[in-house]
């Protein structure tokens, strides 16, 4: 809902400048984004303008995802900047290389007691020596994000999707978690844009504002993992791409399990199907085989899945709750792989 | 104009950046105050922890190159993760050149300290500890290195973990030396590791007391080049804690030392009492595999020059206690598969040779014959391992 609204209100922000010619809006300070250091303020950058942060400013766009990481049911509003007259280029597998400059902004919130309220803006800047990932934490009064380097955990109380009342412990990652996730050979690379994995609204938007370049070839898309009239396997190896593969590839920080979950994985060991635990520990939940066919129960993905127990909940970082529809995506797979 | 200024006095400086030393007290919030100091840390700094207990919440995380984090020892800086609601370690460390020292971890959920990636890293005097002692809920690894170049580890203590107490992963040039483990599933564990040097540690009261293992579908394999040497490796026969499915699961309790499915490993001058399995196995791995690029057969192993207190009284395995009758109520000191090749043993020691012929083959195929002597002969010198003189500079 706030999403829509964000977009509506960036369809009028044009009239708003114009009809408030006495105070013109900052452009997004590109000196900020590029210079060294950590701003201790999410408004220096002058991505948002409003002080509550849902208003992108001229040249930060919203964009989606076909499939999204599961963060406690958060909701998440997703905005890239690229500098004027800059764009962004899809390489060979459909990763969006960005001009240095560039920033991918991301806020995470609830809806608590019938207002959407942030609680987290992570930024990603893209400087002259590389990404850089920090995470800004949002006042009571939604007026400003601070920068807290060693991230926090904030107490929330929300209603899931399926009317639950939750009460959780919300993990605001430290910089070097975010890092965890966003690494690709040692270095902070972003997650979600993929040209598989953006929406074909989100293609059209970058692709009409210039911002991306026409890409060369064709990169088919990877479904929603919720839409149900998509072929159950491409839902579940989606799902696995975007909540999992970020570590659990060959140069990420899941490297050394030999357990790979990209979507372009071929090797059904190295997904997990016989694959024998190496440094799970308790993790393994007593079972032998990460995907043990045809037996959610007795897989040690399914185990780590819906457990919330540090050391054996997976994914390490950014999950206090069970993804009951994940989990359930995930076992009707594994369900209905032929038994070995 | 005055940045320019700054900027060109800079470049002229050659003198680096003088380190500095921060130090972070225990007390309230410490789980922010430590973090955010291991975050703001520059390459050259001290992070000095102050003595007493740390109630951390979260996991902790290093990521910048060159830095030491010191305690004031391994008794008096304690990072307590016993109120740990996330992350899959007490600390983690991801940068180069990184020195642990003087301080310990207690009851982290997952593992206590693990570094990946982290080339050159130096773990020295730290001591990792589940308090509870052995149990199956304690974290999998201690000290735990993993797909790094240079690591040493040194003169540090490991209790109660479910895995291995010292566990170094996929990893090269490797120094293990003086340390105690004790009541963990494995003492110490050399995995797919290239050129490792396990010598003078203190190993008891562990499942196992030192495993050099090899295992499938991994980034590195090929395991080689292992020197268990100097070792008090005694009295290991604590009951396997592990959870099941993992490798270690499957070790005997009462095992002194296991070579599984490596090559060029040299087991010598160790002293190994007291282990009621047996005091050295070699053996391949014997669970199903898919992988055509790994050899499960233990290669060119050399035991020479070991001490030998008692042995196999107590084989912790099906069938062990009838194999024990039939060779006058205990197992010999070393017990071979009869996989592989170019076994050498130079101890006066019997061996009990299971003659097996295939890998994965049933136990109860075993044609066991007692071997008194197997090749005698030397094995190929390895090389010393030897790490860049920073690293042992660390340790002074």
């Amino acid at each position: 809902m706030r999403t829509f609204l964000a977009a509506i209100t960036l369809c009028v922000a044009g009239f708003a400048v114009s009809a408030a010619p006495t105070k013109p809006i900052a452009p997004v300070s590109d000196a900020v984004i590029m210079a060294a250091g950590m701003p201790k303020k999410l408004s220096e950058y002058g991505f948002f303008t409003d002080a509550a942060g849902w208003t992108p400013n001229k040249g930060v766009k919203l964009y989606r995802l076909n499939s999204a990481l599961f963060t406690d049911y958060a909701e998440k509003y997703r905005y890239i900047y690229i500098p004027a007259g800059q764009q962004a280029v899809a390489d060979g597998d459909g990763r969006l290389q960005f001009p240095v400059g560039s920033a991918l902004i991301k806020s995470f919130g609830y809806k608590i007691d019938g207002e959407d309220r942030l609680l987290e803006t992570r930024v990603l800047l893209h400087r002259a020596d590389g990404w850089i990932a920090l995470p800004y934490v949002w006042n009571a009064e939604q007026t400003e994000a601070t920068l807290k380097v060693s991230g926090t955990r904030i107490p929330v109380r929300f209603t899931d999707p399926s009317g639950n009342a939750r009460d959780i412990s919300y993990a605001v990652p430290n910089k070097n978690q975010c890092k965890e996730c966003h690494s690709l050979s040692n270095a902070v690379v972003p997650i979600g844009p993929k040209m598989r994995n953006l929406t074909h609204d989100t293609l059209d938007m970058l692709l009409s504002n210039a911002m991306l370049e026409q890409p060369g070839r064709d990169h088919p898309p990877i479904p929603d993992f919720a839409n149900a009239a998509m072929p159950l396997e491409s839902r579940a190896r989606a799902y696995l791409d975007i909540n999992c593969a970020h570590c659990h590839n060959r140069e990420g920080s899941a490297s050394n399990s030999g357990l790979f979950l990209t979507y372009e994985e071929e090797s059904p060991v190295h997904l997990g199907v016989g694959k024998r635990p190496v440094a799970a520990g308790r993790g393994s939940g007593g079972f032998a085989f990460a995907i043990a066919p045809g037996e959610p129960d007795q897989s040690i993905m399914m185990h780590r899945l819906k457990s919330l127990e540090p050391g054996v909940a997976m994914p390490e970082v950014g999950r206090s709750l069970v993804h009951e529809e994940g989990a359930a995506l995930l076992s009707e797979w594994i369900e209905q792989m032929e038994k070995k | 104009m005055i940045r320019t200024l700054l900027a060109v006095t800079a470049l002229c400086c050659t003198m680096p950046a003088l380190a500095k030393t921060i130090t972070v007290e225990a007390g309230a919030d410490a789980q922010e105050r430590l973090q955010e100091a291991l975050i703001l840390a520059e390459p050259g700094d001290i992070v000095e922890l102050g003595a007493g207990t740390f109630a951390l919440t979260d996991g902790l995380s290093l990521d910048v190159d060159n830095v030491t984090v010191r305690g004031a020892g391994m008794d008096k800086s304690i990072l307590s993760f016993a109120g740990q609601l996330g992350a899959g370690e007490g600390l983690l460390v991801t940068s180069d050149d990184v020195v642990l020292r003087d301080f310990a971890v207690e009851d982290s959920k997952g593992d206590g300290i693990k570094s990946k990636g982290a080339d050159r890293i130096v773990y020295h005097a730290i001591r990792v500890e589940w308090t509870g002692g052995p149990k199956a809920t304690n974290g999998a690894y201690g000290i735990y290195p993993v797909e790094g170049s240079d690591i040493l580890v040194q003169d540090s203590v490991v209790r109660g973990a479910s895995d291995a107490g010292i566990y170094v992963g996929q990893s090269k040039n490797i120094i293990v030396r003086r340390n105690t483990a004790i009541e963990n599933v494995a003492g110490i564990e050399i995995e797919n590791s290239f050129d490792a040097e396990v010598t003078e540690n203190l190993v008891t009261e562990n499942t196992g007391g030192i495993l050099v293992f090899d295992l499938p579908n991994l980034p590195q394999m090929g395991g080689h080049n292992v020197l268990v040497a100097r070792n008090a490796i005694i009295n290991n026969n604590t009951d396997n804690f592990a959870p099941e499915g993992n490798i270690v699961a499957s070790v005997p309790a009462g095992t002194g030392v296991m070579v599984m499915a490596n090559r060029n490993v040299q087991v010598v001058e160790n002293a190994m009492i007291n282990n009621g399995t047996t005091n050295v196995m070699v053996v391949a791995y014997t669970q199903s595999f898919d992988d055509a690029n790994y050899d499960p057969t233990p290669r060119d192993v050399y035991i020479a020059d070991n001490v030998y207190g008692r042995a196999g009284f107590a084989p912790d395995f099906d069938g062990g206690e009838q194999l024990a009758a039939a060779f006058g109520g205990a197992l010999p000191a070393i017990v071979y598969d009869g996989l592989g090749t170019g076994l050498i043993v130079n101890d006066a020691v019997a061996i009990l040779n299971l003659g097996l012929t295939k890998v994965g083959q049933s136990p109860t195929e075993a044609k066991p014959t007692l071997d008194t002597e197997r090749g005698a002969g030397e094995a190929v010198a390895l090389s010393p391992i030897v790490l860049p003189a920073s690293m042992e500079a660390a340790l002074k």
